[in-house]
């Protein structure tokens, strides 16, 4: 039955299901996607981080799920994964701000 | 979430829970999602890989719960020790493991609770039981009892007299995590004991008195990689307390006592059992401790591992109690497995000595 919700947490679980309809492409991503987190020049901790980050900067609630509890796992305390989601904060607000640069140059160029 | 207030500093049995009782574990453990089909149950999914039933292998681990009287009260303790539990192991009761101990092929003893230094014949016991020479002498100290009374400040000095192997809970090196599930002011009281134990040379680079930690985690999440765990555990308490340890243990919280009360009252239960399962390891069901290991309670009963002996679930043996022990026989069993096994084979595994893969 589909759900009434566009967001439903049963679905995170389901994720691997998408290589039903693409084998070739749904396995190569996730082969991607597992050796991107891999231990290498960045640890696996800080990458939780990162990824964690880029959750919020997405607005995924699925990958807010996912690694909220992948840094509990990892040992990671509250004040670090706050601290990461706020230079995901911190990034998009700027890249929002710093489009005003944009706007001052048009108007500069307009006005009188 | 509406999470309802509970009475944290309480055991199950004072509290009068329901969860108090051993069968009503059991029964939570095999109904709902495991009942249902939506979840294999543990003897379905290891037969998958044709192992079940479980055997044991050779016996290597005799562990002795010496009482379930402990000093703390911490969240997700899967024996429900506290102040309050009067079970203690006799002197009677003890003299029959020693005799155990003389003869028994296994290399290792493991003396756990509650807080097995409050056993009134502890020092007694340890003293008796190290000269029959077992190779690996452990003792599962939970650290505060160092600090708790007078008469504990020398247990540094007896631990390392006897050449005891100290093995201490240290959920994380952060303040907040320790004492939110083991108890206020825990942590402190810890990082002393800690430093005390490292002054008479235990856990130092370079020394043969053994202290290693154990970490469990603080929520209804599962352990990360035992490694790297230890390598951030390490960093921390160094830098930050001057503390040495050797090696740590990453296990995973079993789904019975106090941890599956929480994750009752959490409303996490469903998706805890849910991880456990998909984190399930064909490999790690090898070397879960219960095929090494004999558990051995308060009272003298045998038990295939301390959590079996928490669920009251006995060696499926006609030998079940250490006055009638015989290895031979006892070797000879099925092991007694239910949904909480899971805790034993998620991810790289986890026992009494942590991770049981590489």
């Amino acid at each position: 039955m589909a759900s009434q919700n566009y967001y439903d947490p049963a679905d995170l679980k389901k994720f691997g299901n998408i290589t039903q309809w693409s084998k070739e492409l749904g396995e190569k991503f996730f082969e991607y996607y597992g050796k991107v987190f891999e231990e290498g020049a960045l640890s696996a901790r800080e990458k939780s981080l990162i990824a964690l980050a880029v959750a919020h900067t997405e607005m995924c609630p699925y990958c807010i799920d996912a690694y909220s509890q992948d840094g509990l796992q990892r040992g990671i305390t509250k004040e670090e994964m706050m601290e990461a989601v706020h230079v995901g904060a911190a990034i998009k607000s700027g890249a929002s701000l710093v489009h005003g640069v944009m706007m001052m140059n048009k108007v500069n160029k307009l006005e009188m | 979430m509406l999470k309802e207030k509970r009475n944290k500093q309480q055991t199950l049995h004072k509290r009068h829970s329901e969860l108090a009782m051993a069968n009503k574990q059991l029964e939570k453990l095999s109904n709902g999602i495991f009942a249902n089909g939506e979840l294999p149950t543990f003897s379905e999914k290891i037969n998958e890989t044709d192992q079940f039933p479980l055997r044991p292998k050779k016996l290597e681990i005799l562990q002795i719960n010496v009482g379930y009287m402990c000093n703390q009260v911490c969240e997700h303790c899967h024996v429900d020790a506290g102040p309050d539990r009067k079970e203690i192991m006799t002197r009677e009761t003890m003299q029959q493991c020693l005799d155990v101990i003389r003869n028994t092929g296994a290399h290792t003893l493991d003396l756990t609770g509650g807080a097995p230094e409050m056993n009134p014949d502890f020092r007694w016991f340890v003293d008796e039981a190290s000269k029959a020479g077992i190779q690996d002498f452990i003792v599962r100290s939970n650290l505060t009892i160092i600090r708790a009374n007078k008469k504990y400040y020398d247990l540094p000095e007896f631990f390392k007299k006897h050449n005891v192997h100290v093995v201490s809970s240290m959920p994380h090196w952060t303040r907040g995590k320790t004492d939110k599930q083991r108890g206020e002011g825990v942590f402190d009281q810890s990082i002393k004991a800690l430093q005390e134990l490292n002054a008479v040379g235990y856990g130092m680079p370079d020394s043969n008195l053994r202290l290693d930690l154990v970490y469990n985690p603080s929520g209804a999440f599962l352990p990360g990689d035992q490694a790297s765990m230890e390598k951030d555990f390490k960093k921390a308490l160094l830098e930050d307390f001057g503390i040495h340890f050797h090696s740590l243990f990453a296990i995973t919280n079993l789904p019975i006592s106090r941890f599956l009360d929480y994750l009752i009252a959490s409303e996490n239960y469903e998706d805890y059992m849910y991880s456990l399962v998909e984190a399930y390891n064909p490999v790690a069901v090898k070397n879960v401790m219960c095929r090494n290991t004999i558990s051995i309670s308060w009272d003298g009963y045998l038990y295939d591992c301390d959590f079996n002996q928490m669920l009251e679930l006995k060696v499926a043996s006609k030998i079940q109690h250490i006055s009638e022990y015989n290895e031979a026989v006892l070797n000879d069993r099925k092991i007694i497995i239910s949904q909480h096994c899971y805790g034993c084979t998620a991810g790289a595994g986890s026992s009494c000595q942590g991770a049981v893969t590489e």
